[in-house]
């Protein structure tokens, strides 16, 4: 199976899905990881892993969604729950930009009181005030919510955000894009066309995004092959994916907690990456998450076929709610691309490179 | 196999047909920038010798004190009479920290200045009597040769003695970097020289005494001077025998700034490897959490290790100089580390008796 698995990916042919199936389960982690970094060394010649100055923000913690698998929402009403105004979040913004970000992903709760305007202004102040900065705001479901909010189909809403600006969009909510996991733990949330339909709408407006998985929790071998398979797919269609970002699910402080009790270890996150390296044979880029799976991993990761290290991440509070924490510097993410045995680079939002060291 | 390193294809030849490495294969596996192409080797000489096995000890470390008349630079743990911190630990106390539920009790702490070896004599006779289930893995060949330095007491007679008051094993510590320069260098000319310390482990051999060997990497050595400590231990081996496992130990940072980081985990992963195909002659490679951390630990199982030591519950001697692991890792923790491998956990006593493997 491996040979033939090499044969195909070395040629440029697509992997099936009993391919991918072996080696998500069966094969020797080693063998996948020596292959993904040879599909990677294909793909991406030079040595270099990029990563991206950036920062990750939250407008407001009100979700009417209650997904089992956050720890960060709040209900309407709650003591706890609060929504920043826009001068709050540009704030932020200019925090940020301040510190040399380039991107500003900015996501938050399904917050049913805030009006199209708020988001919309959101991009528009960025774009004028910091035209160093990209806003890489709003994941696929608050689109969702902005359309119903507003009582205009997401199409319309992408068109709004673009008008204002807006370029790219972070690929979060995706969690497994299958049907039977969706209903599980994000009920309210939409199956896999949810995520997919703005996805795909957004590559036909124009828009960059990226895909992520979040795995580790109720989902089955055949739920990751079907995830796969939707975002390979998409990706035919238009293009617009300009990386895959997978991470292991951290239960702290939610609803799963009670039947999950820890996350994924490092052995599963680097077969994971390795696999999207070969599975996923028409995205551009495999991210390597040192804040979600610890930077001895996310090191490691880097002969395993990723070929980026993600961002600064100045602030993020989703897996903080989670009780769980990691942060790091410039320097230091220099020094650790480095210390691997790649040139570190600086990118943008949509993977052009800005300075190497 | 397939190498992006092509230095690597006469290795896995020699792998495959159980020949010997040499030297030059040795520093090829630690410079080589294929990381994986040097895994996938390993992996294949540890699975061929023990299969999915990974194995771990309910262990605990006891250091009866951390006054030592040596001053070692890399060490973080060592005090000075009147210090602050400094402790010596009676007899009464160390057999209260020993408990039926464990297999292994490892004891190893400074060169204390004036103790006399009868002490450890008793120590060991006593925690043996309280807990005669319990196996005494005891004193490093540093400490067996100071009771040399200070008391004139020969190895042969030491080792003979704690043996019949109830030693079963010997760790491997002191070994530190068989190098000259770095004695110097880090000022450990005042402990066992590699001759020395190898002679100990040998006469420990001889007595019928299992012994591990570590190697203290990741600081100022050369990655020539870790093949020749390698290879020396290899030496010993074939003459005597008795090595149970090889633990390298990574340099922790933390209160010793001998160098700015942690070595990273490519580079621990590498000399895992190594370790595992150079010292064809030792049944045990170990990936030892405590200075590895977890995450490098666990990965380092599919790179050659196939032992994760223990549960420890205390381990004062890397935690003083900084290791961020959690003190008194848990059983179900190791079994996470070992099954996120995709290994199967087996646990063992501390001569690696199986106790118990976890299908």
């Amino acid at each position: 199976m491996l040979d033939q698995i090499r044969d195909k990916t070395l040629n440029g042919k697509r992997l099936d899905r009993e391919e991918g199936r072996w080696l998500l389960t069966d094969a020797p982690l080693l063998e996948v990881g020596a292959l993904a970094n040879e599909a990677r060394l294909v793909r991406h010649p030079e040595r270099v892993v990029t990563f991206v100055i950036d920062t990750n923000p939250n407008y407001t913690n009100v979700c009417i969604t209650d997904c089992q698998f956050c720890a960060f929402y709040r209900k309407p009403g709650d003591k706890e729950a609060w929504t920043l105004t826009v001068d709050e979040v540009l704030a932020k913004v200019e925090f940020a930009a301040s510190k040399g970000a380039t991107t500003v992903l900015l996501q938050g709760g399904h917050n049913p009181a805030l009006p199209l305007d708020y988001y919309l202004t959101l991009v528009r102040e960025t774009r004028s005030r910091f035209p160093q900065v990209t806003p890489h705001f709003f994941t696929a479901s608050e689109i969702r919510t902005m359309a119903q909010v507003a009582g205009i189909t997401f199409e319309d809403v992408l068109d709004h955000l673009w008008e204002a600006g807006q370029r790219t969009i972070p690929g979060g909510g995706a969690e497994v894009l299958s049907e039977r996991v969706r209903t599980r733990i994000e009920p309210k949330k939409g199956g896999p066309e949810a995520w997919l339909s703005v996805h795909r709408a957004a590559h036909r407006r124009g828009f960059k995004s990226t895909a992520t998985m979040m795995y580790g929790h109720v989902e089955q071998v055949d739920d990751l092959l079907d995830h796969f398979d939707a975002i390979r797919t998409l990706q035919d269609e238009h293009a617009g994916f300009t990386a895959f970002v997978p991470w292991s699910f951290k239960p702290g402080n939610t609803l799963l907690e009670k039947w999950i009790k820890h996350y994924k270890g490092p052995n599963a996150y680097l077969r994971m990456l390795a696999v999207s390296r070969l599975y996923l044979d028409n995205f551009p880029h495999v991210q390597a998450s040192w804040f979600s799976e610890g930077k001895q991993a996310g090191q490691v990761a880097l002969h395993f076929g990723a070929d980026d290290w993600g961002g600064t991440l100045f602030e993020e509070n989703v897996h903080k709610a989670a009780a769980y924490v990691n942060t790091i510097t410039v320097d230091e993410i220099v020094t650790l691309i480095r210390e691997a045995g790649f040139t570190p680079a600086q990118r943008t939002t949509e993977y052009e490179i800005l300075q190497r060291y | 196999m397939r190498f992006s390193d092509t230095r690597l294809d006469p290795i896995w030849d020699k792998a495959r047909a159980g020949e010997r490495l040499d030297r030059r294969d040795g520093l090829t596996l630690l410079e080589s920038d294929d990381l994986l192409g040097v895994g996938r080797i390993a992996d294949h000489v540890k699975s061929t010798r023990e299969g999915d096995r990974v194995y771990f000890v309910i262990n605990r470390h006891i250091t009866p004190t951390n006054l030592c008349v040596l001053s070692c630079s890399f060490c973080g743990f060592a005090r000075k009479p009147g210090d602050a911190g400094a402790y010596e630990h009676t007899i009464e106390d160390m057999v209260g920290m020993v408990k039926d539920d464990m297999r292994e009790v490892h004891i190893v702490g400074g060169h204390h200045p004036d103790w006399p070896f009868e002490y450890y004599e008793r120590m060991i006779a006593a925690i043996h009597a309280a807990r005669p289930e319990v196996q005494i893995k005891a004193f490093t060949a540093a400490e067996i040769d100071y009771f040399w330095r200070r008391w004139k007491l020969p190895p042969t007679e030491a080792l003979t003695r704690l043996k019949a008051a109830g030693l079963q094993s010997m760790p491997g510590g002191g070994a530190e970097i068989f190098s000259p320069r770095l004695a110097r260098l880090l000022k450990y000319t005042g402990k066992a020289d590699p001759d020395r310390w190898c002679e100990i482990h040998g006469i420990a051999h001889g007595l019928g005494i299992k012994t591990n060997a570590t190697m203290l990497y990741g600081h100022v050595e050369t990655l020539a001077e870790r093949v020749d400590h390698m290879l020396r231990l290899r030496g010993q081996q074939d003459a005597t025998g008795g090595f149970l496992t090889f633990v390298p130990l990574a340099y922790q940072t933390a209160t010793t700034k001998l160098v700015p980081r942690q070595t990273p985990p490519a580079d621990s992963l590498r000399t895992i490897a190594a370790a595992r195909l150079l010292l064809d002659n030792f049944p045990h490679v170990e990936a030892y959490w405590v200075t590895l951390g977890e995450e490098t630990a666990s990965i380092a199982l599919n790179f050659g290790a196939d032992d994760v030591n223990g549960t420890l519950e205390d381990e004062r001697i890397q935690h003083l100089s900084g290791a961020q692991t959690p003190a008194g890792l848990a059983r179900e923790q190791l079994f996470r580390m070992i099954r996120d491998a995709g290994k199967t956990p087996v646990e063992r006593d501390a001569l690696y008796n199986v106790v118990q493997v976890y299908n």
